[in-house]
């Protein structure tokens, strides 16, 4: 598979889903249990992708400048900082510890 | 209408919001609209902007310029696509099944979004498929908070195309900014990504069944991290939401009316946007 074949089915997916609520009647929703397996997979995504992201090269566990730096963002988000001010928060962390040799 | 007439609408508007009925009186209509569509414009600014990191993430991750492009101008629904480049970056072309699988999961929300919307949408074959481009979270957020059939029209489609514009030419420009900086790691870019996706996380972590997923999947995804290849850890930690949402652990006692829940979560997700005019 190319990267194209990949990006191209992927978005082909994303764009099917969103259709796919316009085509099924709004009853459907009203099933709680589908609505909260929908609600409770973002979540669990996220959280993994958290995860993997702060902690994963390939398939080592490191523990690194990522480390501090997803802890900065957790404390902006706690004073409710907007989106871009906790990203470049912590790539500012990141990249200053490691211009200090502090962290790997 | 003048600032006047619309300051005397607002103190209207805010009761409004308490009682579920949506009251159809032409001057509170007008307020209520254009409140809609500034509140659209906001947020739109705001998400926009986050654009820029996405396509530098998506570069750094090994995507050229117009795979990168193709991403937000046909898949645009930023978790996915943030998924996507992640799981790229970690495991090169070899993890692409579980990229595309990742994004496919994450983009599933959007389907419960469209059965919301379509009502509101109304009829019309070429409206209702551009609507369905349209809804993302913050579309579907913005309309669902407005209380009048008019207001909730505009915000939807203000919020949609005002980001899908906005956050195009972002991630062309993230792209190209991508493309020229050289090693992610030195600016920290590694770091960065993983910020995006704990502050896409966050407005959803307020209820105790919430924050328990998503505190077991973290875990299950990293102790599987060593074991399996990229990508395909994070696919079996969404598992945990299947298990968890099926028997309703840790769920709240008494259910509350579906449409409602869906509307507050969505309430809750706006809220980082909340002190925007």
């Amino acid at each position: 598979m190319t990267l194209w074949t990949a990006i191209l089915v992927a978005s082909i997916i994303c764009v099917a889903w969103k259709t796919l609520g316009y085509l099924v009647p709004p009853k459907v929703l009203e099933a709680p249990r589908p609505a909260r397996i929908a609600d409770l997979l973002t979540v669990a995504l996220l959280a993994a992708l958290v995860a993997v992201q702060t902690l994963g090269v390939g398939q080592a566990i490191v523990v690194d400048a990522r480390v501090p730096a997803v802890i900065v963002a957790a404390g902006l988000l706690l004073l409710r900082a907007p989106f871009l001010v906790v990203v470049a928060a912590a790539a500012l962390v990141a990249a200053l510890l490691r211009l200090w040799g502090w962290a790997a | 209408m003048t600032d006047e007439a619309d300051a005397a609408c607002r103190p209207l508007g805010r009761l409004e919001r308490v009682s579920a009925t949506p009251h159809f009186d032409d001057a509170h209509d007008a307020g209520e609209t254009r409140r809609a569509g500034r509140q659209g414009l906001g947020v739109a600014l705001a998400t926009s902007a986050y654009g820029i990191s996405f396509g530098a993430l998506a570069v750094t991750a090994g995507l050229d310029v117009w795979q990168t492009c193709v991403l937000s101008l046909v898949m645009f629904t930023g978790g996915s696509q943030f998924a996507f480049v992640g799981v790229i970056g970690a495991g090169g072309l070899a993890a692409a099944p579980a990229a595309i699988a990742s994004a496919a999961l994450l983009g599933i929300r959007n389907a419960a979004y469209g059965m919301r919307m379509s009502p509101v949408i109304g009829s019309g074959f070429w409206r209702r498929a551009g609507a369905a481009q349209f809804t993302i979270d913050e579309s579907t957020a913005v309309s669902l908070a407005q209380t009048t059939r008019r207001a909730r029209l505009v915000g939807f489609w203000v919020t949609g195309i005002a980001i899908y514009v906005g956050w195009n030419i972002s991630t062309l420009a993230g792209a190209l900014l991508g493309d020229v900086l050289g090693d992610p790691k030195a600016y920290g870019l590694d770091a960065a990504a993983a910020a995006a996706f704990l502050a896409l996380l966050w407005p959803r972590l307020r209820r105790r069944q919430a924050i328990a997923v998503g505190v077991a999947a973290a875990i299950v995804a990293t102790a599987l991290t060593p074991v399996l290849m990229p990508g395909l850890p994070v696919l079996i930690a969404a598992f945990v939401a299947i298990v968890v949402g099926w028997f309703n652990w840790l769920g709240e006692s008494e259910a509350a009316p579906p449409g409602q829940s869906e509307a507050a979560a969505l309430r809750r997700a706006q809220e980082p946007w909340e002190g925007l005019p």
